[in-house]
């Protein structure tokens, strides 16, 4: 796993917060994330991030769930074991609706969740790493990432000037979440 | 450009919807001429038919945007206010197609048009074992004191929320205490809206205008399903509005992120809707009983499938697809598109659900139907435009509209 160097700032301001993701931008930092205890509106947009393709990836999961729905219980009624229900046609299209239906949100749902987690870097017994964790309490914390030309005191300078408190550079490992995992401290003890 | 806070109508507006009215007029005539002024009972109905169909559909669409209304304000919702005055606009037109078709239907009850009503021929009823059942709901003046009590009842309660919400132009409200007062007051006369609305279009009222032209036959979903199918109209007759008012820089503080929830509105009952449709179908079609079936046969198997498959892609598969995604949801241009197709689309449905009983035989000539209902648009357009002229566009005195004004989904 590669390591790399953030420099990273807490605010304590939601209105020192949104101008300074602007100024951070402009000034052309790499901006890694902002870590805020709640979902904040209007975040996303000044922080120019992409809308999440989470539902593009629902909608396929959906299909795929009507998909085998559908062909799964045609396999099984009109070839594999056809059976007469009540003089029915065996391709009882309408019986299947509400099963397919069901199949499909059942699809669309899983394959959601585990996505999402996925996405998050999220699973069972994984401890996540923060880079402040009073970022799950009350402050807001802006993480920037050191490419190859940025001058660490200048942005720390940088990150003061536009209201960060607390400024300091770390080191993470990045990469799936095993990388963190064997990094983890636990907070309450003594180094 | 300065703010503009009250509608004047522009002058191509007003005369398209005068031409789609004398265009309407003039189908009305043409269908009597073809149809109706004919000694045959069965042209006859044809004529009513027609008649029945529009008159209800357009009612039960504008009356939709007083329920829209009204269930937004006992949410509590603040998300609409920007807009609210359209649907404010849209529901006064209501008095006016309630008595057009009020009169249609007492005309076709009291007329004795036995084709279209079957329940109205007293001989036959005494020897029909399933009509003589059903007589302590369907004869005639239970159906003319249902219909007048309806009609009266929705324009009287919507007029009552109109004055509510016209009020607060004038007189704004100074101290907390009388904003409370003023919701709380709000909210008794939305909830008595929606008991009427709940005994009348979600239950009975689809039974006896519509379901009643096949007597013998019944479904409870029915009024269920009718009421989802105007629902959803009525939501895209609010979008094509206030997509127009926009176009014509007014309604400045409508964005997108309005645009997005009547979006999903539309997206979510064009589902809700197949959900019934299906299910009303999916029980008879299960259970396969001859005095069931026999209501489908002409619709799904019969001379009218062309009509029945058209109307489910229009109403399912087209919203289904198109206004999936949120991009779709937030553009104008496809809001707009799928609104016109979602109106067209419900206005077939009420074709199929009146026609098949009343012309078993052949499929009438679509066309006159259709002049018909651009004759009710031109109404629609203009009695709305009418009503928008008189209040200003925002409602700024009411409590929530700020909740609006900085709407972010």
């Amino acid at each position: 796993m590669a390591k790399k160097k953030f420099i990273v700032g807490s605010f304590t301001d939601e209105a020192v917060l949104f101008p300074a993701v602007k100024k951070v931008r402009r000034a052309g930092y790499k901006l890694h994330d902002v870590f805020t205890p709640f979902p904040i509106h209007g975040l996303d947009k000044e922080m120019g991030l992409r809308d999440t393709s989470l539902h593009t990836a629902g909608f396929i999961y959906g299909i795929t769930g009507t998909t085998t729905a559908v062909s799964f219980i045609t396999w099984a009624l009109t070839i594999d074991w056809a059976i007469n229900f009540g003089g029915k046609p065996y391709f009882a299209l309408p019986a299947w609706i509400p099963v397919t239906f069901e199949l499909t949100v059942l699809f669309a749902a899983v394959g959601m969740v585990l996505t999402f987690c996925w996405l998050c870097q999220l699973a069972p017994f994984v401890k996540k790493e923060h880079f402040n964790p009073r970022s799950t309490d009350d402050t807001f914390v802006m993480a920037l990432e050191c490419t190859g030309s940025t001058n660490e005191a200048e942005a720390q300078q940088f990150l003061q000037s536009i209201g960060a408190t607390d400024v300091k550079v770390e080191t993470r490992e990045t990469g799936w979440w095993l990388g963190s995992y064997a990094n983890d401290k636990m907070r309450f003890e003594k180094n | 450009m300065a703010i503009r806070s009250t509608f004047t109508v522009p002058k191509r507006f007003q005369t398209i919807s005068m031409a789609l009215m004398a265009f309407g007029l003039l189908s009305i005539i043409g269908l009597w001429v073809t149809s109706g002024s004919s000694d045959d009972p069965k042209e006859q109905a044809r004529f009513w038919a027609s008649l029945l169909q529009n008159s209800v559909f357009f009612l039960l669409v504008v009356n939709a945007s007083m329920f829209f209304i009204c269930i937004t304000t006992l949410a509590w919702g603040g998300w609409q206010m920007a807009f609210r005055r359209v649907p404010e606009a849209i529901s006064a037109v209501v008095p006016v197609i309630g008595v057009i078709c009020g009169a249609i239907l007492l005309a076709i009850v009291f007329g004795d048009n036995h084709t279209i009503y079957h329940w109205t021929d007293a001989e036959h009823v005494m020897h029909d074992p399933i009509l003589s059942h059903k007589k302590g709901f369907l004869n005639k003046p239970f159906f003319a004191i249902a219909t007048i009590i309806t009609i009266v009842g929705w324009s009287l309660l919507g007029y009552k929320m109109r004055q509510l919400s016209r009020k607060l132009d004038n007189e704004p409200l100074a101290t907390l205490e009388d904003r409370k007062k003023y919701i709380f007051n709000n909210t008794v006369w939305a909830a008595l809206f929606i008991v009427l609305f709940s005994l009348t279009v979600m239950s009975s009222i689809p039974w006896l205008w519509l379901m009643s032209i096949d007597a013998h036959w019944y479904s409870t979903m029915y009024s269920w399903y009718t009421f989802a199918s105007t629902f959803v109209s009525g939501i895209a007759l609010i979008a094509l509005f206030v997509i127009f008012l926009k176009n014509n820089d007014y309604l400045e503080y409508v964005n997108n992120e309005h645009l997005h929830d009547l979006g999903k509105f539309m997206f979510a009952f064009s589902v809700f809707w197949t959900y019934l449709w299906f299910s009303q179908f999916m029980l008879i079609w299960y259970a396969n009983i001859p005095e069931e079936t026999i209501y489908f046969q002409p619709r799904a198997h019969g001379i009218y499938k062309g009509i029945f498959w058209l109307m489910f892609i229009i109403n399912f598969i087209a919203p289904l697809l198109i206004l999936m995604t949120r991009s779709a949801k937030r553009n104008y241009g496809t809001v707009a598109l799928m609104a016109v197709l979602i109106i067209f689309g419900h206005w077939l449905d009420f074709y199929q659900m009146v026609f098949p009983a009343v012309s078993p035989n052949k499929v009438p000539n679509i066309i006159y139907d259709l002049g018909i209902a651009l004759g009710f648009v031109g109404l629609i357009m203009y009695a709305t435009a009418r009503a928008l002229t008189k209040a200003p566009l925002l409602a700024r005195n009411h409590p929530f509209v700020k909740e609006s004004l900085i709407h972010h989904t």
